[in-house]
């Protein structure tokens, strides 16, 4: 027995303080995953003082019901890993509830530890627990700790410990009424005498519930079905209820029996501290008062001066600075080959620096998201939005996403993290990016300057595209099949306020940090160093390498070859530059026709939409290059000095655009604005998707729903102006007549089952 | 009546919960069963969702969802 492996499970409601204790048992060893195929979060950690025990933390849940998807991926791990014991947590401040979810686990067969937290709390509140009724109302051990606190939590491991290793499991103490258990007796008789004797009640509770993942999983045949069916629907008829809810009444009417000689409460209907908090903050009054200055703070502080600081420092200074240009001196002093130089400081570790730029300012906002969720604000903000937000298919938590998004699309999808319910958390990653981020200003700037005299009026409807694009999508998302997909429940606890621990707001901090460098890391990296190849590779007068190299052979660049390049990019003979040859100049000018249809079928500004895929402000960046013919170095200033390039812009589009430059520029900008976002945040959206299904779904949306826009505001623009075309504004009215369709006469229809195995 | 007519500030017994599927499993769940009694709470500045005290815990629960809950009056 000594040797054996031990695996124990944490289990226990949402906000019992499951996360602490097992932060306290565990301290630092931890791994951290996914469970397979879903989003929620799998943690393993090797209990301290013993080298075979691992503790698994089981999501928080309040029942093992059959619907969410945090109950699913708990109770399959309990009946099919089957640990050696579960420490079941409970929240001795909420002793009812807390208990609901013991009276499940104990009739699984699997020897359970209960452990009272919080007791600091009870104890202070004058309230008093009799341990020793509880435990023998439950036949199991009980242990009181104060997970905060830090006491009792050793000797709880220890008992979990010696009880994982005794194998003594709990005998259900808790009897339905007469006719239930009589039911139950004879499916165990009927459907489950195959399995082991201690797992039969838990199969058979299932089966009498009409669990149809348990029937499933067991392979029962229809005779056995029906036969069991019989008995169900006998004990339905004369209870007067469904046997869902008899089960689930019972066990409360249990619970309440047990209670009053389990607990003893002092003053009640006494005001406690949280009370008079919530009667303030979530006040009809000044509710919305205080949300908008706690937003306007968290916005701020992460957003504002401070994080932007902290951005442009590790941007310029560490990754443009130290780490691009010190290692292209490093690879130069070493004598490298120019490719590989570039290869080194441009692909990598500019790609590098890209995503620790985002790092710092994503630190601080995880920080400030810690302490909003550990002190309970975080549910208010659903509870205060969720009118608004959940017409969208989206969860009041979306709120935050959305804000952050403002700043950056990156941080915006990283957290949609603290959005328990997995559908509203997929519709916030999906329409997070849609508003119009920073990055996306120089953009909006440069056609408002180029085109519209600098009118303010260009920015005012960006943001007012991108918040009708999340209110649009929102809506017929939620009517897809992807979506009508699972049930969302709405009935949300309203934890106690109380201090964020310094503890678990910065392990929460770093684990998000984490996760983000090494999933959303990688995508980047690559990403930059593909962009990076097309952009500096090519081929010139038949001789394939860097471009930039190739230029300076004066053998290869004869006047003749440059008149061809300018031919085929349609440019006077003095702007061609290195860039007209390499690769994706090449794959610009032979994807430009599909962006016909939108206005802007020409190389220059196709190229610029590719490159904003790396970041989008390189979209002016990469205007800057292409337009900029008289300045060799590349590096224009296209700000707000820009004027000469603004007028070449101008002219560039009314031209290609047979004098519809303005239209051409608007749709090119709500393209660029809501079409697929930057690499770094489709790092951070196959982060949070957690599947390339959903990844791929989503940023392909974004592509077909920025094409669609951008195409009808163009076609329909064309009309306006009398200078129609039939084919074009025959697809536009098809595409806004499906919009219209999905937004007002499709039903939306909720399914009644979790589609997860 | 529903608990969706119960105003802020009265308590009630639930009586009997109608519909079936997740809603109401989650709901039963959450501890609301027959003969439990309900706090009104507060309306959340927007009127919707509802603020509710139950089993000596706070739940939010939408509107829609407290139709489907047939409640008494306790004075």
């Amino acid at each position: 027995m000594e040797d054996k492996k031990i695996t124990i499970a944490l289990a226990g409601n949402p906000n019992c303080g499951k996360t602490t204790l097992f932060n306290a048992l565990t301290g630092s060893n931890q791994f951290v995953g996914n469970w397979p195929g879903v989003t929620v979060e799998e943690k393993h950690g090797k209990l301290k003082g013993y080298k075979d025990v691992t503790i698994a933390d089981l999501p928080g849940i309040y029942s093992l019901s059959p619907y969410t998807l945090e109950e699913v991926v708990s109770r399959n791990y309990l009946t099919q890993e089957r640990p050696d014991a579960i420490l079941n947590i409970v929240d001795g401040t909420n002793l009812e509830r807390n208990l609901y979810l013991t009276t499940q686990l104990v009739e699984l067969g699997i020897p359970v530890l209960v452990a009272v937290n919080m007791m600091d709390v009870v104890n202070k509140s004058g309230d008093k627990i009799n341990i020793k009724a509880l435990s023998k109302a439950l036949d199991c051990e009980v242990v009181e700790i104060s997970a905060l606190k830090g006491t009792g939590i050793k000797e709880a491991a220890d008992r979990a410990v010696a009880l994982a290793k005794s194998g003594v499991k709990p005998v259900p103490q808790h009897r339905f009424a007469g006719s239930v258990e009589h039911a139950i007796a004879h499916i165990e008789e009927v459907a489950v005498h195959g399995l082991p004797e201690e797992q039969q009640r838990w199969y058979a509770i299932k089966l009498f519930e009409r669990d149809e993942k348990v029937a499933e999983q067991l392979g029962l045949d229809k005779t056995a079905l029906d036969h069991i069916e019989g008995d169900i629907h006998a004990c339905e008829k004369e209870l007067d209820d469904d046997a869902e809810s008899i089960i689930t009444s019972q066990r409360y009417d249990y619970i309440t029996s047990i209670i009053d000689g389990c607990l003893a409460r002092a003053g009640k209907g006494k005001l406690s501290t949280s009370d008079k908090i919530d009667r303030i903050v979530t006040n009809r009054i000044l509710a919305l008062p205080i949300f908008v200055v706690v937003m306007w703070a968290v916005y701020w502080i992460a957003m504002g001066p401070f994080g932007s600081f902290l951005t442009d420092w590790t941007n310029d200074v560490l990754g443009g600075e130290w780490l691009t240009e010190g290692s292209r001196a490093v690879m130069e002093s070493l004598g490298a080959a120019g490719w590989l130089t570039g290869l080194v400081a441009d692909g990598i570790f500019a790609g590098v620096g890209a995503v620790l730029g985002f790092v710092p300012q994503m630190l601080v906002l995880f920080l400030l998201l810690a302490i909003l969720e550990d002190c309970g604000y975080m549910a208010r903000i659903a509870f205060i939005m969720d009118r608004i937000f959940r017409r969208f298919g989206l969860s009041g938590k979306s709120f935050i996403p959305m804000l952050i998004g403002t700043g950056c699309g990156v941080p915006g999808v990283m957290a949609s993290r603290t959005i328990e319910n997995e559908r509203d958390r997929r519709m916030t990653i999906m329409t997070t990016c849609f508003i119009p981020c920073g990055a996306k200003m120089p953009i909006i700037g440069l056609i408002a300057g180029a085109l519209f005299g600098g009118s303010g009026f260009i920015a005012t409807s960006a943001y007012f595209i991108g918040v009708a694009a999340i209110i649009i999508s929102g809506v017929m998302l939620k009517k897809t099949k992807m979506f009508a997909g699972d049930p969302a429940p709405f009935v949300m606890e309203l934890p106690a306020y109380h201090a964020p621990t310094a503890g678990n707001v910065l392990r929460s901090m770093w684990e998000r940090g984490w996760s983000f460098i090494k999933k959303a890391g990688t995508v980047i990296l690559l990403s930059s160093i593909v962009i990076w190849a097309l952009s500096s590779l090519g081929s010139v007068n038949g001789r394939f390498g860097m471009v930039d190299d190739l230029y300076e052979d004066d053998a290869l660049v004869t006047e003749e070859y440059v008149e061809t390049v300018a031919n085929r990019m349609g440019i006077p003979a003095e702007e061609v530059t290195p860039m007209d040859d390499s690769i994706l100049a090449g794959v610009g000018n032979f994807v430009s026709p599909i962006f016909k249809p939108l206005g802007f079928g020409s190389w220059k500004p196709t190229v610029a939409t590719v490159t904003g895929l790396v970041a989008k402000e390189e979209v002016v960046g990469t205007f800057g290059v292409l337009y900029n013919y008289d300045d060799q170095d590349g590096e224009a200033e296209l700000s707000e000095e820009g004027d000469e390039i603004w007028d070449r812009v101008a002219d560039d589009f009314g031209s290609f655009s047979g004098g519809h430059g303005k239209l051409s520029a608007f749709a090119f900008m709500i393209f660029n604005l809501l079409c697929a976002p930057c690499f770094a945040a489709m790092g951070a959206i196959k982060r949070e998707m957690n599947s390339p299904k959903w990844t791929w779904f989503a940023i392909g949306y974004m592509c077909v729903f920025a094409y669609a826009i951008a195409l009808i505001v163009n076609q329909f623009g064309l009309l306006f102006t009398g200078a129609a075309n039939i084919f074009g504004l025959i697809v536009a009215i098809v595409l806004l007549a499906f919009i219209v369709y999905m937004l007002f006469i499709k039903k939306y229809k909720e399914a009644d089952r979790l589609t997860v195995k | 009546m529903t608990l969706r007519e119960a105003k802020v500030g009265q308590t009630v017994r639930v009586l009997k919960l109608h519909g079936e599927g997740p809603v109401k499993r989650r709901i039963m769940d959450m501890g609301i069963t027959k003969g439990q009694q309900i706090y009104v709470r507060k309306v959340a500045p927007l009127g919707d969702p509802i603020e509710i005290t139950t089993r000596n815990y706070e739940l939010s629960v939408r509107k829609a969802d407290c139709e489907m809950i047939e409640v008494e009056l306790i004075p």
